[in-house]
């Protein structure tokens, strides 16, 4: 499973960890997040993340 | 100096700092000082929209008491958690220790990071209203302009919008208004905050705007937290942040460098030489003597960038090695660059230059041109050749911003 880094804030989403404050638990991959899901960091939306090369 | 009534019961309540000339640290030099803009509205809930910064707090508390006793004051809102909106806030909530404080989830952790204050906290949404009697104010979260916890205040009845950060200048005078400056400066201003601020953050910006838009909402007077007050033409702002955040640039090019013995100046003089030639407009800085706020705020609509540097300990010089880490944090989005310098025998500040480009996601127009020692007539004519091509892919670039 790809991580996905947030370009605006440089977080990445690990979908072995997850994001289980927002609900999201561990083993979720980036492309099953649900649309309205944000990055916890900085509240930028699914389409500011590009895959991690 | 007394408040400032910006609409019938509504009152500028902030501070002009005249004296201020670094920012952020040290990364925005503020000649022209700022002004921390809060906000009073008198209503049966007595409401301040932001504070100003902490060594402020009694001039703030001064110009409130000219209107009310600040025990007063029922609400407070926090647009956002930086030290220079929030500071007086614990000096303000020692006077009104019962004021609700309203803000985004991000800005009461913030807050609370920042002061730990106990103070009562209600978090708000996009789309939250709250209603102060004859007025209410409505809440956009606005994420990372400039910081995770921002948000901007709207007041329907007064078409007024309360941004922030967001449109502001770092501009102290003694007028309040857009109508009452001078312009010039005013957008000279207000593209160095931008550009210094918040052009990384260009695609967010657009999202924002485009929101908002689409929200319909009527706004004649925008009132941000720093600088003067958009109510001559609010949209005049909103326009030149959508040309900005699309990465709209002009057929120009920036020469940047720094030079030891004075080789490396000698190439970058006979280049702006040639992109002159070539019909395209040049601006030329030796970054050790220029303010660096101000080439920023120059390269924002910018095409092409040329980078020089002699080669010091087998790399660049510090001053530009400085400057470029500065510009790789800006993301600058579809531009063109290239890289020139002297050496004396290794050589290697060229491809330092464009290692940082290429991780800036900066597109190299050409290869680099280095010369041993000082250039001679040969290699003066090769600088010439090399910008004069460079112009070329300035204008084949095109303005439209795209990579």
């Amino acid at each position: 499973m790809d991580k996905y880094r947030c370009e605006v804030c440089n977080y990445v989403y690990d979908p072995a960890l997850g994001d289980p404050d927002s609900g999201v638990p561990a083993g979720t991959p980036f492309e099953k997040l649900p649309d309205d899901w944000v990055c916890p960091v900085c509240g930028a939306d699914k389409s500011q993340f590009v895959k991690e090369g | 100096m007394k408040p400032y009534e910006i609409k019938k019961g509504i009152y500028w309540v902030g501070v002009v700092d005249w004296n201020v000339r670094t920012f952020h640290g040290h990364t925005y030099t503020t000649k022209r000082g700022t002004t921390y803009n809060a906000y009073l509205i008198i209503d049966d809930k007595i409401t301040l929209v932001d504070t100003v910064y902490g060594p402020f707090a009694d001039e703030m508390l001064e110009k409130i008491a000219h209107i009310v006793p600040a025990e007063k004051i029922d609400y407070i809102i926090a647009n956002h958690v930086e030290t220079d909106h929030s500071g007086a806030l614990p000096a303000l909530m020692r006077r009104c220790p019962g004021a609700k404080v309203f803000g985004t989830e991000k800005c009461r952790d913030g807050l609370y990071k920042n002061y730990y204050g106990k103070w009562e906290f209600k978090t708000v949404k996009t789309g939250d209203t709250l209603s102060l009697g004859r007025r209410s104010l409505s809440f956009i979260e606005a994420p990372m302009i400039h910081w995770p916890d921002s948000m901007f205040t709207y007041c329907p009845q007064e078409k007024l919008l309360l941004p922030n950060d967001a449109f502001g200048q770092h501009y102290a005078t003694s007028e309040r208004f857009d109508d009452e400056v001078d312009n010039s400066i005013l957008m000279e201003e207000a593209t160095k905050y931008y550009a210094n601020i918040l052009w990384p953050l260009g695609s967010v910006i657009a999202r924002k705007i485009e929101e908002v838009k689409k929200l319909n909402i009527p706004i004649d007077m925008i009132a941000p937290s720093h600088g003067i007050i958009w109510r001559k033409d609010p949209f005049k702002i909103i326009d030149a942040y959508v040309q900005w955040a699309g990465n709209t640039t002009k057929e120009k090019v920036a020469v940047v460098y720094e030079t030891m013995w004075g080789a490396t100046e000698k190439m970058a003089r006979r280049m702006a030489e040639g992109i002159i030639d070539a019909g395209v407009g040049v601006t030329l800085f030796d970054v050790n003597l220029s303010d660096r706020t101000e080439i920023i705020s120059e390269m924002l609509d910018t095409k092409g960038f040329l980078f020089g540097s002699s080669t010091h300990d087998n790399d660049m010089l510090p001053g530009i090695a400085g400057f470029l880490e500065f510009l790789k944090g800006l993301k600058a989005k579809g531009r063109v660059a290239s890289a020139f310098g002297s050496y004396g025998w290794g050589g290697g500040a060229t491809k330092e230059i464009e290692q940082v480009l290429s991780e800036s996601g900066i597109a190299i127009a050409q290869p680099s041109i280095a010369v041993k020692y000082m250039p001679d007539e040969k290699e003066m004519a090769q600088c010439y050749d090399f910008a004069t091509t460079f112009a070329q892919a300035v204008k084949k670039g095109g303005s439209d911003g795209s990579r």
